[in-house]
C-alpha cells in the first residue's frame, strides 16, 4: 500500500508540471494560435536561470521563483516581438516549425556549454525533510510543489476567467480586430500573454530543479507528454489543461503501480482514445 | 421609456462644428481597390447617414475611418487631427466608437462582460443606469451568454457597450439589419435620444425609410465614391433619384 501512495504522490508531482506547462501552452494557443514547441526549452531555461541565480549571484530559491519566470518571460516576449508576431494569420504549421527550431537552438546552446548530465540544485532549507502522514511518508518539498502548482494554476484560471483583463484576453481570442477597435492595444496584450505562458513554463522549471536536477534536455523529455495532455484536455481550454494535467499525472502514477510496462505509454493511449471519441479534446471547443 | 435620465445629462457637443472631415479616402482589401476617393464631412451633434447598395463601400468607409482596413490613403481628420495613419486602438481612444454590422458579440463572455469590455476612453460616457434605462432587456439578461440573446437584444448590447466609453462620435453599421419592425422602431428611438444627448452619429443604412426618421443629412455611396448628398429637408425632392441610386 505504501508503494501505491508513493506512486500517487509521484503522479501528483508529475501532474503539477504537466498542469503548469499545459496551462502555459493553452494560454499561448488560445491567444496567439501558435503551438509553442519551444515550451520545453523555456521550461529548461527557467531551471537554468534558477541555477545561475544561485551559483553566480547567490540568489536563493525563493527569489528564483519570482525572478526566473520574469527573466524567461522577457526572453519569450523578445521572441514574440522579433519572430512570432510575423506568423499572425498563417497556418499553424509555420508556428510549430519556428518554435521547434527555437527549441533546438536553445537546447543546443545549453548542451554545448553544460553537456547532457544534470547539475545539482539543492532543496531550500525550509522545505527539507518529510512528514509522516501515518499511511505514507511525504517529502515536504514534493508536497510544496503540488500545493504551489495548484495555487498558481487556479490563480491563472481566475485571472483569465474572472477578471476584466481576462475578459480582454478571451474577447481578443475571438475577434482581435474588434477588441483593438475598442481601444485596447491587442499586439501588446499578445506579447504579454506569451510572456505569461512562458513565465509559467519557467516557474515549472524552477520547481522541478531540486527534484529532477538541471539538464539541457529536461524540457525535451517532458514536452511530448505535455502536448498529449493539452490535446486530451482540449487546445486552448484553461480549466481543461489544469484538470487533465493533474489527472493524467495521477493516472500515470497508478499505471506505474498496477502495470509498470504501460506507464510510459498510457498518456498516449488515452490521447488516441480521446481523439477518436472527441477530436476537440475533453473540454475543447470546435474550431 | 422615461426621458428623465437623458434630459439631465450634459450635452456632448454643440451642433455645427466640423468633427469629421474625410478627403479623397481610398481603401483596398488585398489587391481589390474598394474606395476610390471618398469625400464628406460630419458636423458635431449630427446624424449623418451613408446610403447605398450592397457592396458600394459604405462599411469599408466606416472601417477605414476606424483604422481597421490595413491599406488606405487620403485624409481623415477627427477634431482637426489627422488619423489616417493611426491604429484602431489609438483612434478609439480619441473618442470614436464603432458598432459593426455583425454586432461582434463575444460568445465566451456573458452580457455583463460584453457590456463592460470596451474601456472608458474619456469622461462623459453614459452610466450603467442610463444604459439600462435605454435598454431595459439587457439588465435582465446580464448573466446570459452574449450570443444567447435574440438578434434585437444583441444589437442593443452592441450599441450599449460603446455608450459607456465616453466616445462622442458613434459609427453604427446597419443597426437595423435583420431585426423585427418593433425592434427597429426601438433602435430608431434610441438613436434619436442619443442625438438629443449630444452624440454625433455616422450611420450606414440600406433601409432609408428608417434612416429618414433619424438622419439630418445623407450621402449616397456608389462604386466606392460619394455621388450625391442632401439634407433631410431635401429628402422628398430627391426621392426619385434615391430610388434610382438604391434600386428600390
Amino acid at each position: 500500500m505504501q508503494a501505491l501512495y508513493a506512486q500517487l504522490l509521484v503522479g501528483l508531482i508529475n501532474g503539477s508540471f504537466y498542469a503548469l506547462l499545459s496551462l502555459g501552452l493553452a494560454v499561448i494557443f488560445g491567444m496567439l494560435n501558435i503551438i509553442n514547441f519551444a515550451h520545453g526549452a523555456l521550461y529548461m531555461m527557467g531551471a537554468f536561470v534558477a541555477y545561475f541565480l544561485l551559483n553566480l549571484g547567490g540568489i536563493n530559491y525563493w527569489w528564483a521563483l519570482l525572478l526566473a519566470p520574469i527573466i524567461v518571460g522577457i526572453f519569450g516576449m523578445i521572441l514574440e516581438r522579433t519572430m512570432l508576431q510575423w506568423l499572425t494569420g498563417l497556418d499553424h504549421l509555420y508556428g510549430l516549425l519556428l518554435t521547434f527550431g527555437i527549441a533546438l537552438i536553445v537546447q543546443g546552446v545549453f548542451q554545448n556549454y553544460f553537456g547532457s548530465s544534470g547539475l545539482p540544485y539543492a532543496i531550500p532549507d525550509q522545505l527539507r525533510g518529510g512528514m509522516n502522514l501515518g499511511f505514507m511518508f511525504l517529502p515536504v518539498y514534493r508536497g510544496w510543489v503540488v500545493v504551489f502548482s495548484l495555487v498558481v494554476c487556479l490563480a491563472t484560471w481566475f485571472l483569465i476567467e474572472k477578471t476584466q483583463l481576462g475578459a480582454y484576453l478571451r474577447a481578443a481570442t475571438e475577434n482581435p480586430t474588434l477588441v483593438r477597435a475598442f481601444g485596447i492595444n491587442v499586439p501588446r496584450m499578445i506579447t504579454l500573454t506569451y510572456g505569461l505562458g512562458v513565465g509559467l513554463a519557467a516557474l515549472a522549471g524552477v520547481l522541478s530543479a531540486p527534484i529532477n536536477q538541471v539538464r539541457p534536455l529536461m524540457g525535451a523529455d517532458l514536452i511530448i507528454v505535455v502536448f498529449a495532455v493539452v490535446v486530451i484536455g482540449g487546445m486552448g481550454s484553461i480549466m481543461g489543461s489544469i484538470i487533465t494535467g493533474f489527472a493524467l499525472g495521477v493516472i500515470e502514477g497508478l499505471t506505474k503501480y498496477f502495470y509498470p510496462e504501460a506507464s510510459n505509454t498510457v498518456v498516449f493511449v488515452l490521447m488516441v482514445l480521446v481523439l477518436l471519441v472527441k477530436p476537440t479534446g475533453l473540454t475543447g471547443r470546435a474550431a | 421609456m422615461p426621458d428623465t435620465a437623458i434630459a439631465e445629462a450634459p450635452a456632448r457637443a454643440a451642433t455645427g462644428g466640423n468633427i469629421l472631415q474625410v478627403r479623397n479616402l481610398e481603401a483596398w482589401y488585398g489587391e481589390s481597390h474598394i474606395l476610390h476617393g471618398i469625400n464628406f464631412d460630419v458636423n458635431a451633434g449630427e446624424v449623418v447617414t451613408l446610403l447605398g447598395r450592397n457592396g458600394a463601400g459604405k462599411t469599408t468607409t466606416l472601417k477605414s475611418i476606424m483604422g481597421i482596413i490595413g491599406k488606405r490613403s487620403g485624409s481623415v481628420k477627427f477634431n482637426d487631427q489627422e488619423i489616417i495613419r493611426a491604429t484602431s486602438d489609438k483612434i478609439a481612444r480619441m473618442g470614436i466608437a464603432f458598432c459593426p454590422e455583425e454586432r461582434g458579440i463575444f460568445s465566451s463572455l456573458d452580457v455583463r462582460e460584453n457590456l463592460m469590455l470596451p474601456p472608458v476612453v474619456r469622461e462623459g460616457g453614459l452610466p450603467l443606469d442610463q444604459i439600462f434605462d435605454l435598454f431595459p432587456n439587457l439588465k435582465e439578461r446580464l448573466n446570459s451568454q452574449g450570443t444567447k440573446l435574440s438578434g434585437g437584444e444583441q444589437q442593443m448590447l452592441a450599441i450599449a457597450r460603446i455608450l459607456r466609453t465616453g466616445a462622442s462620435f458613434l459609427m453604427l453599421d446597419e443597426p437595423t439589419e435583420g431585426l423585427a419592425p418593433v425592434i427597429i422602431q426601438q433602435i430608431g428611438h434610441t438613436i434619436a435620444r442619443l442625438k438629443k444627448e449630444g452624440f454625433t452619429i455616422l450611420l450606414v443604412e440600406q433601409n432609408f425609410r428608417f434612416a429618414s426618421t433619424v438622419a439630418d443629412r445623407y450621402y449616397v455611396v456608389e462604386h466606392g465614391k460619394i455621388i450625391d448628398g442632401f439634407s433631410n429637408a431635401e429628402l422628398a425632392a430627391n426621392m426619385d433619384k434615391l430610388h434610382t441610386y438604391l434600386g428600390v
